[in-house]
């Protein structure tokens, strides 16, 4: 009896111990917020007296920035990498034949200029004088031939570019600052090749020492902890991305949580961060946002019943709200999109695009005009590590129920996404984000019917005509001309939903400035600056 | 009984926890506030008012009224996988320990080697093969809980089975399913309980981790651990979303672990 008169009181002291402890977090917690709170009223006019001193005081060439980096580099070497993250990065330390802006067109960088020859096959590139890899050479035709060969595998080894090494047939150097790349046919997405990183003949360290020519030098790189880069004093390729700070380091840091508390202790200077965090920093840091060159998109199958039915997709099209998804979803930070491509891709984008505008009634009615006048049950079979998109998902449930379609949604895991939607197309509907890279056909081509991932069985002899033309044509205003017809003739066939571009969102700390974002993953870090 | 109840914390505090449960269980039944899937994006994350008892959530949907229908799915997986556990273990369990011999070596081995995975690891499998959903979620927390039955059962069987009064019963002829149903059952109706008790928190604790990573529940059926898991990225700008169905997963699961601790010392023979 005594003894379970002990226990009871033994757990009685343990039930009130764990009140406690959560008592006492939870006032941690107000504690905490209140301290948040504090600095809004006292710091900023503390930081603006600091900052201008702190600017006198030091330099920008003795500023250390601190940027976060989502994920380990896979290799330091731009041919050897494959991951976004990692180019993000070594595209400051590398440098391509041309480079892009932030609307993703093609700027000179090595070379000062090019000509494509009237037949489409051959690209002739003239090279600045005077750019020099980091360790004083200089770089000239040779390094760039020695750069093409080895990914196109021209030199007999395996291929590091499969792309490349089905197109480009040889390369040339007349001279010393000029190349000339012949290609096996009419290729126009050949420009995005022109970016690749060229390295400097026959070093081969580039995986643990990389040498390019760009604006900063690669100092060192500590496994599971950072990336060092430094001003590069000699820069000279392109002429407005001149470093001004002097250290960068690219912090790894993978969980938002730990992104956020060394933000806010002033560890990190730069990180990309989650719409409602954004929200949350506040005032102590400036949020930079823009279209990622991403397009969310609610992909029907055209194959099965009753999305074959051209009036049922129009009708899908017609009930779904964007407006809402982007406020609901993303916290208003994403760019409504109409067709296939995404605004980030300016000259390509058709801003101008007969659209479905939200209206219930007009749904209803196509709806009945298919057969469909109660409605169908309708599975959007979503990946369950993407939360934006079982987000998005659960506001289209909402939307299509006020048309009677009956949604029901499915979450599988990634891998089986890939096998079962993206590879053998057994799905109805699902939720997915694409991204591109920096040629437009990248993302028109996937609806062509001869392209093996068009998952959206969408097949029409008419849009393969307009997309192989427009792949052919180097002229860039005709073909930007073709690649928009290609957007209005999916949006006219309502081939998908097509949603939004979320944005990409960066915290930058008040004393920086410049943060600019770019189609494709860019930190570049010559565009930054110390506010003065 | 009721006496000895009423001394003991754990069952008191265990029983108030459940009553509190069952209540909000009952009433979820009859009506909730809102519609707990009505989407209102205008009204998101309001704080908790009159209107919205627990606010809305990133939807704008009435977090109380999820709560409540997220009983229901506890309830619904929690009875479902203890019935499947429980039937299936007292089945093998009572076969191997009346049998004994080489029927019980295949089927303790059969139980071990289950064992040897974790039963969260398991149910992950399960779940991958037959595809996610509620049914599917009981089902694979139930087979999870099979060995853990089966070992109380077989315990229990093997002691009582030698008893005086059962080999009295057998040498007066009784039959096998009259000897487990009159004679044996009622002697191993308190561990039973007890590990149902027990095996009912587990299951409400398996089904928010499936949840929380996508594999349980399905959006837009609210569940507690796929709020928790919602709420996390809204952690910094709105605390109490993730606060609420945090606390409901903590009650319930400890108001069924003190019910089982008050039960197993309240049924104890041997203490007395």
């Amino acid at each position: 009896m005594k003894t379970r008169k002990e226990r009871n009181m033994k757990n009685f002291k343990r039930i009130i111990a764990v009140a406690l402890v959560g008592i006492l977090s939870l006032s941690a917690g107000c504690a905490a917020t209140q301290k948040e709170a504090a600095p809004e009223n006292s710091v900023p006019p503390v930081t603006e007296s600091a900052s201008p001193s702190a600017a006198q005081s030091t330099p920008a060439s003795d500023v250390t920035v601190r940027v976060a980096l989502g994920s380990e580099p896979d290799n330091l070497d731009p041919m050897l990498s494959a991951a976004t993250d990692t180019a993000a990065v070594m595209m400051n330390v590398y440098e391509g034949l041309m480079g892009f802006d932030q609307k993703g067109d093609f700027i000179p960088a090595i070379a000062q200029s090019y000509t494509a020859a009237p037949d489409g096959l051959s690209y002739t590139f003239t090279l600045k004088k005077g750019v020099k890899f980091h360790d004083g050479k200089d770089c000239t035709a040779k390094d760039v031939k020695y750069t093409y060969e080895k990914l196109a595998g021209l030199t007999g080894e395996k291929p590091l570019n499969s792309t490349l090494s089905q197109e480009l047939v040889k390369v040339e150097t007349p001279d010393d600052y000029t190349v000339v790349l012949t290609l096996k046919q009419r290729d126009a997405g050949f420009m995005s090749k022109t970016i690749l990183s060229i390295e400097e003949e026959g070093y081969a360290d580039n995986s643990t020492k990389p040498i390019g020519t760009g604006p900063y030098k690669f100092v060192e790189y500590i496994q599971g902890q950072k990336i060092v880069l430094e001003k590069n004093e000699n820069y000279s390729t392109i002429a407005e991305r001149k470093p001004t700070i002097g250290k960068v380091e690219f912090v790894i840091m993978t969980d938002e949580n730990a992104k956020l508390m060394a933000l806010k202790s002033g560890n990190l200077d730069i990180a990309g961060v989650s719409a409602p965090n954004a929200a949350a920093l506040g005032d102590d840091f400036s949020i930079v946002q823009g279209p990622q060159n991403m397009v969310q998109v609610l992909a029907l199958n055209n194959a099965v019943k009753p999305l074959d039915n051209l009036k049922v997709r129009q009708a899908i099209n017609y009930a779904v709200n964007k407006d809402e998804i982007i406020g609901a979803v993303v916290d208003g930070k994403g760019t409504k999109v109409e067709s296939f491509l995404s605004p980030s891709m300016a000259t390509y984008y058709n801003d101008n695009i007969a659209a479905y505008k939200t209206d219930i009634e007009k749904a209803k009615s196509l709806l009945k005009e298919a057969g469909y006048e109660k409605g169908f049950d309708l599975t959007i079979t979503v990946p369950s590590n993407y939360q934006t998109h079982i987000d998005t998902a659960q506001v289209i449930k909402d939307q299509l129920a006020q048309v009677g379609i009956n949604v029901n949604i499915q979450l599988i895991e990634w891998a089986q996404w890939l096998d079962g939607v993206y590879t053998k197309r057994d799905y109805q509907s699902t939720i997915i984000g694409h991204s591109g890279k920096l040629d437009p056909q990248d993302f028109l081509n996937r609806f062509t019917s001869t392209y093996d991932k068009n998952y959206f069985n969408f097949t029409n002899p008419d849009y393969d005509k307009l997309v192989t033309e427009a792949a052919a044509t180097t002229d860039i205003s005709q073909r930007a001309a073709l690649y928009k017809q290609c957007q209005q003739f999916l949006v006219d066939q309502a081939a998908s939903v097509f949603i939004q571009d979320p944005h990409i969102i960066f915290a930058v700390s008040k004393k920086l400035d410049g943060l600019q974002i770019y189609p494709v993953t860019f930190f570049n870090m010559s565009d930054i600056h110390v506010k003065s | 009984m009721i006496k000895k109840a009423g001394r003991n914390t754990n069952f008191k505090v265990g029983a108030i926890l459940l009553c509190l449960f069952l209540i909000l269980l009952i009433l979820s039944l009859i009506c909730t506030p809102y519609d707990p899937n009505k989407m209102n994006t205008q009204a998101k994350f309001q704080p908790p008012s009159f209107q919205h008892l627990l606010g809305t959530d990133n939807f704008g949907r009435d977090i109380f009224s999820r709560v409540m229908k997220g009983a229901q799915t506890v309830c619904f997986v929690g009875f479902t996988s203890v019935a499947i556990g429980l039937a299936a273990g007292f089945i093998l369990g009572a076969v191997s320990g009346y049998l004994g011999g080489p029927a019980d070596e295949v089927i303790m081995r059969l139980m071990d080697a289950q064992m040897a995975f974790p039963g969260i690891i398991l149910a992950l499998v399960l779940i991958t093969l037959i595809g996610p959903g509620s049914v599917s979620t009981a089902l694979a927390l139930g087979v999870t809980a099979v060995p853990r039955f089966c070992r109380i059962t077989r315990a229990c069987f093997m002691q009582i089975k030698e008893l005086d009064y059962i080999k009295a019963a057998k040498s007066r002829g009784a039959s096998v399913p009259r000897l487990i149903a009159c004679h044996i059952l009622p002697n191993m109706l308190s561990p039973l309980i007890v590990t149902a008790t027990l095996a009912f928190s587990t299951a409400i604790l398996a089904e928010a981790g499936l949840s929380y990573l996508g594999l349980g529940i399905q959006p837009p059926q609210p569940s507690w651990g796929k709020m928790l898991f919602e709420a996390q990225a809204y952690l910094l700008t709105n605390p109490w979303y993730a606060f609420i169905p945090g606390c409901m997963i903590t009650l319930t699961v400890l108001g069924f672990n003190l019910l089982g601790d008050g039960l197993r010392d309240l049924t104890d023979t041997k203490t007395l």
